[in-house]
């Protein structure tokens, strides 16, 4: 079968876009139910202690208030840690709400108020009076950085730094060129537009259906199960629409697990949505600590590169992201050694953001690499070129594909990096110091197992369905995309579900993974389904297709047709009326080859390129150009590749430049915790971004060519903003976010 | 958020009557800043009285200047033919702060008596002597990236988060109060104060006073102002330092001087030495610079904030050549002038 490519690698608009900003999307928290209670988790004011007493009495003298759960009084839940693991909890012992009187971390929840409305409750969670047995926090990782500690259990999922190669010290030691400095990453938590909500829906009988603002609904429906011992059969999870996650949505909230404790107790619907202030109670990007060391020869040929980081992480798990391993793939050097340490705050655990590790990583690595571009003199471009890695040196394999050097060549040209002079502080147009920098992006390509069905009807419509969550990034497009061109319909024709666990099974949305999982498994229930319709076809009296081979057909237009002769065709529904069929379905998994993955190593790159224009007495920065070319194999929608890769360049200047949780030592207790507090680029931070695809040809990294999106426009970016900023300035500035205090230290 | 009652007023009379008479009372008009103070408990207020239905929302001729009713919303007031032409710094000031969806709803009174930004006020988890008198203030000790530099007292360092207010002291606005004791007019420099020992009260008002009119004198420095903010993004989030300036000028001699700093103290921060040494002076980066240096004299920094007295130095040097030359800061061009 060919397929005809009408939709996919060209510009689509979304399919639900409609739905999405008529307000008929309905979200995690706007589904509702008959007799809903509604509970406000109330927060613990202290970062570190015991909780002596809590007083709900005033809370529950008002009219409408019809529970406080607390400590005290929670249900009874499972009792091992192992049942609270969700999919991709780090190794340590989950956190459980209300489990005892321990506060571990600032803003813990410590009680829910439900209420018969939203109202109620808020004013009852005001009124509940809790009192403490304080200690004092430890969140400052400066001051633990001795206590690091290489963590005893890997993360699953999250490789450890691959062992060293060479002698790096040996030849650090021995190099002309050497440099060694330390570079911070802040935190940073992911505020999406859409807060952390979950509606739990009683259906009598113990059974429950859960809209959860979550990355993937059976994670919520494994862990409901898992820790209320519930059967699957019982709880159902839907989802339609996430309204952004970045990896806050991979794991299953507190909010969650209230609501569903509040629900059986009560045997009644329960809704739960977070405050702003709230959705920096939980996962955020650790604060991260790295030292990179580098040893070049004096035409800038790395010798050695030594990368070291220290990441915060809670007291009860290890958090784990791959911060150094880029270091050993992304350049060719014979001589690496790479360290990754944790150290044990007062904090929630961490969680992924957006290339989780990479963009830490990788800021350090690229503001090296322009460190030693500027100590040798030669072109960060250059520099990059003659260091390219052709193969991937630490797990010594070859890559699926790697068309980085086009990204290079591309992006510089489309940037004008010619017109870059090399000296810092060269270029200005009136107060403004001018900047060129440059980095580069790298991100796993990843494909992991994953199911969908597809279901053919004789009207010609197509309907798909996956367990798989749209975040906001073009899922639903892309999948309608894809099976419009497998069977041959209109995008119009096909209706895609997504995210609802009586759905064929998908992962977690996140690590780039899903266009490239769930589009395989889709075209492999496509192919499935066109393969019986083409049976029928052929068995149709006096068929045009009659001796045809389904490797020589097409699927255009609601027909199948000969490809070398279009005019021996039969429609779709004329087959399916023939063979009687009032419906043909295929459920199909895809699978990553485990073959590919022993021998090659899968991943996007990225060229980024910014120009930043620093005014020179007030130390006020804007990104005035950014150019990214991207090698990221097929892309399937040109329009929502390109609204992922601006994304993640407008995050990357968030990263930069104004994105920082600002934590109170002494309190224990991040205290920027609203939107307008904590800072992420508005509409006048942002000028002219273009994106560029290059062109990538992959048969390895997944069935169809795909490498994924998500998270590759975001690595680099941030380097380069500070690549550029120092070579408006000459000022070298190893600390994120640069803010205009540090600008003018 | 707490219950509470609510009223309508009909008239100023019973606004300030209902006002007087419950101590836990508050009014609200925009409720901008209001409802959210309430939903973080910071206010909990046992009634709201409503005065948006009082008739305070015209701009009219008054003594050579303009009057702006306490009820004038944000963007009407900057977007007025009259102020827009007349005092252009106030129209600047206003489009600098917030968005235009709170500008819309967000009134004249309202912003005088907006509360600061200060974190741990609005952090009910933490103490604070603004929100809980006498239980301390961990800014001092703490982030106070964003915290004031003059002005401070050992009980609170918090700023004034207004932009208008910064202009409005510039022009030496007028606020004209109501009361039960009757009618008063506050110059604007005595309307705000300073923490001192009582951070909990923000202005001058007494109990059962409510604001019903700014009046804006005849003297508008529309020839030469600017209103320059800079802040950590370059829309919707409050100044680190900004800086209203307005000049009377001879050819290249400054004849009058005034200058008012927001971002920077408990409220908009005006320096008369500072401003009499300008007169006569030429408008020269030295002059401005000698300006800058009296008024931050008596600056104090704490753990995060010391780059505020340099970067106070250098807006006041760029805000004063800005409207020495006649080309105020935009607030429309997505950069820094």
């Amino acid at each position: 079968m060919a397929t005809t490519n009408l939709h996919v690698g060209t510009a689509r608009s979304r399919v639900d876009g409609p739905a999405k900003v008529t307000g008929a999307a309905k979200y995690a928290g706007e589904f509702t139910a008959p007799d809903l209670a509604h509970g406000v988790v109330v927060s613990s004011a202290i970062t570190k202690g015991r909780i002596t007493a809590i007083d709900a009495s005033a809370a529950l003298a008002v009219p409408g208030v019809i529970k406080v759960f607390t400590h005290d009084n929670r249900p009874r839940t499972a009792w091992l840690d192992y049942n609270y693991r969700d999919q991709v909890a780090p190794p340590g012992s989950p956190f459980r709400p209300l489990h005892s009187d321990a506060v571990v971390y600032g803003g813990q929840p410590i009680a829910l108020v439900v209420a018969e409305s939203f109202d109620l409750a808020r004013h009852g969670a005001s009124l509940v009076k809790v009192t403490y047995a304080e200690e004092a926090p430890n969140t400052d990782l400066e001051r633990n950085r001795d206590a690091a500690y290489v963590p005893p259990k890997k993360r699953s999922g999250i490789k450890p730094p691959p062992d060293p190669r060479g002698d790096a010290e040996g030849a650090l030691g021995a190099a002309p060129v050497r440099l060694e400095h330390e570079y911070k990453q802040a935190i940073e938590h992911h505020n999406p537009m859409e807060p952390h909500a979950s509606t739990v829906v009683w259906e009598g009988d113990g059974k429950l259906t859960i809209h959860d603002k979550i990355q993937g609904v059976n994670n919520t429906q494994g862990y409901v199960c898992s820790v209320f011992g519930l059967k699957p059969d019982d709880v159902r999870v839907i989802t339609p629409y996430v309204g952004g996650a970045f990896g806050s949505g991979l794991r299953p909230q507190y909010q969650l697990f209230l609501a569903v404790a509040a629900a059986l107790d009560l045997k009644r619907s329960v809704r739960v949505v977070l405050t702003r202030d709230q959705m920096f109670t939980f996962g955020y990007r650790p604060e991260t600590i790295q030292t990179v060391s580098i040893g070049a020869d004096s035409d800038g040929r790395l010798q050695a590169l030594m990368h070291d980081a220290i990441a915060g992480t809670s007291t009860f798990e290890d958090y784990q992201e791959a911060v150094v391993n880029w270091s050993g793939l992304l350049y060719h050097c014979p001589n690496v050694k790479l360290g990754y340490k944790l150290a044990k705050i007062d904090t929630y655990t961490p969680s992924d953001m957006r290339a989780p590790g990479a963009v830490t990583g990788i800021f350090a690595l690229e503001v090296a690499m322009d460190e030693l571009a500027a100590a040798t003199g030669v072109d960060p471009l250059e520099l990059r070129l003659r260091n390219y890695a052709e193969r991937d040196e630490g797990e010594n394999k070859d890559f699926t594909s790697k068309a980085l050097r086009a990204c290079y060549e591309e992006g510089a040209a489309r940037f004008g990096w010619s017109q870059r002079n090399a000296e810092p502080r060269s270029m200005r147009e009136g107060r403004e110091l001018v900047g060129y920098g440059m980095a580069t992006g790298v991100w796993e390509a990843m494909m992991m197992k994953s199911s969908a069905s597809a279901r053919l009807t004789p009207d010609g419509r197509v309907e798909i369905a996956c367990s798989t969550a749209d975040l906001g990034t073009g899922t639903y497009t892309i999948l309608t995309q894809i099976a419009a061109d497998a069977l041959g319909v209109p995008m119009e024709g096909v209706t895609t579900r997504l995210s609802d666990t009586a759905l064929p099974e998908a992962p977690l949305a996140g690590g780039s993974w899903t266009a490239a999982s769930s589009g395989a498994a889709v075209e492999l229930a496509c192919r499935s389904v066109a393969e019986q319709v083409f049976r029928l076809a052929r068995q149709m009296d006096g068929s045009p297709l009659a001796n045809a081979d389904f490797a020589h057909v097409t699927f255009a237009d609601g027909e199948i047709r000969l490809a070398n002769d279009p005019s021996r065709k039969v429609a779709l529904a004329d087959a399916m009326r023939a063979g009687g069929a009032e419906a043909l379905e295929a459920t199909e998994t895809a699978k990553p080859s485990m073959l590919t993955t022993m021998r090659y190593a899968a991943y996007t790159h990225s060229a980024v390129f910014a120009e930043v224009r620093v005014d020179e007495d007030l130390g006020v920065v804007r990104v005035a150009r950014v150019v990214s070319a991207v090698a990221a194999g097929k892309i399937l929608n040109l329009k929502t590749a390109r609204s992922q890769i601006l994304g993640g360049v407008v995050m990357g200047i968030g990263a930069a430049l104004e994105e920082e949780s600002m934590l109170d030592h002494n309190l224990g207790r991040i205290m920027n915790h609203n939107l307008g507090e904590y800072h992420v680029p508005v509409n006048a931070d942002i000028h002219d971004i273009e994106v560029i695809f290059v062109d990538e040809h992959d048969d390895k990294a997944s069935p169809i060519g795909v490498k994924g999106l998500g998270e590759i426009g975001i690595v680099g970016a941030a380097a380069a903003v500070a690549n550029a900023v120092y070579h408006a300035t000459g000022k070298r500035l190893r600390e994120l976010p640069i803010t205009i205090d540090k600008i003018l230290a | 958020m707490n219950r509470f009652a609510y009223t309508r007023a009909g008239t100023v009379a019973e606004a300030v009557q209902a006002l007087a008479a419950d101590p836990a009372a508050r009014l609200i008009a925009g409720g901008t800043n209001l409802v959210d103070l309430m939903k973080y408990n910071v206010e909990r207020p046992d009634r709201l009285i409503d005065i948006t239905r009082l008739p305070l929302d015209a701009i009219s001729e008054h003594e050579g200047g303009l009057r702006l009713g306490a009820l004038v919303p944000n963007s009407k007031a900057a977007y007025d033919e009259r102020v827009a032409a007349r005092y252009p710094l106030l129209a600047s000031a206003i489009l600098a702060g917030a968005s235009p969806q709170l500008r819309n709803a967000a009134t004249t009174g309202g912003n005088l008596l907006q509360r600061t930004r200060c974190y741990y006020f609005y952090d009910e988890g933490t103490p604070c002597n603004k929100r809980v008198p006498g239980s301390g203030c961990p800014a001092i000790t703490g982030v106070n990236r964003i915290h004031a530099i003059l002005g401070t007292s050992d009980t609170c360092i918090a700023t004034h988060p207004s932009d208008m207010c910064v202009a409005l002291a510039a022009l030496e606005a007028v606020v004209q109060v109501e009361g039960p004791d009757g009618a008063r007019s506050i110059p604007f420099a005595e309307f705000h104060r300073l923490p001192g020992g009582e951070p909990q009260r923000d202005t001058t008002l007494r109990h059962g006073e409510i604001v019903t009119a700014v009046d804006l004198p005849a003297e508008d420095f529309s020839g030469h102002y600017t209103y320059l903010k800079l802040r950590d993004r370059l829309s919707y989030a409050f100044a680190l330092v900004s800086v209203a300036a307005a000049l009377e000028m001879d050819g290249d001699t400054i004849r009058t001087a005034r200058l008012a700093l927001g971002g920077v103290a408990h409220k908009p921060w005006r320096n008369a030495e500072a401003e009499a040494r300008l007169q006569g002076r030429p408008a020269t980066p030295e002059s401005f610079r000698e300006a800058a240096d009296v008024i931050l004299a008596e600056a104090r920094p704490y753990a995060h904030n010391a780059f505020k007295i340099e970067l106070a130095r250098r807006a006041i040097v760029r805000g004063l050549s800005q409207a020495a030359a006649g080309t105020p800061q935009s607030q429309t061009d997505k950069r820094i002038q």
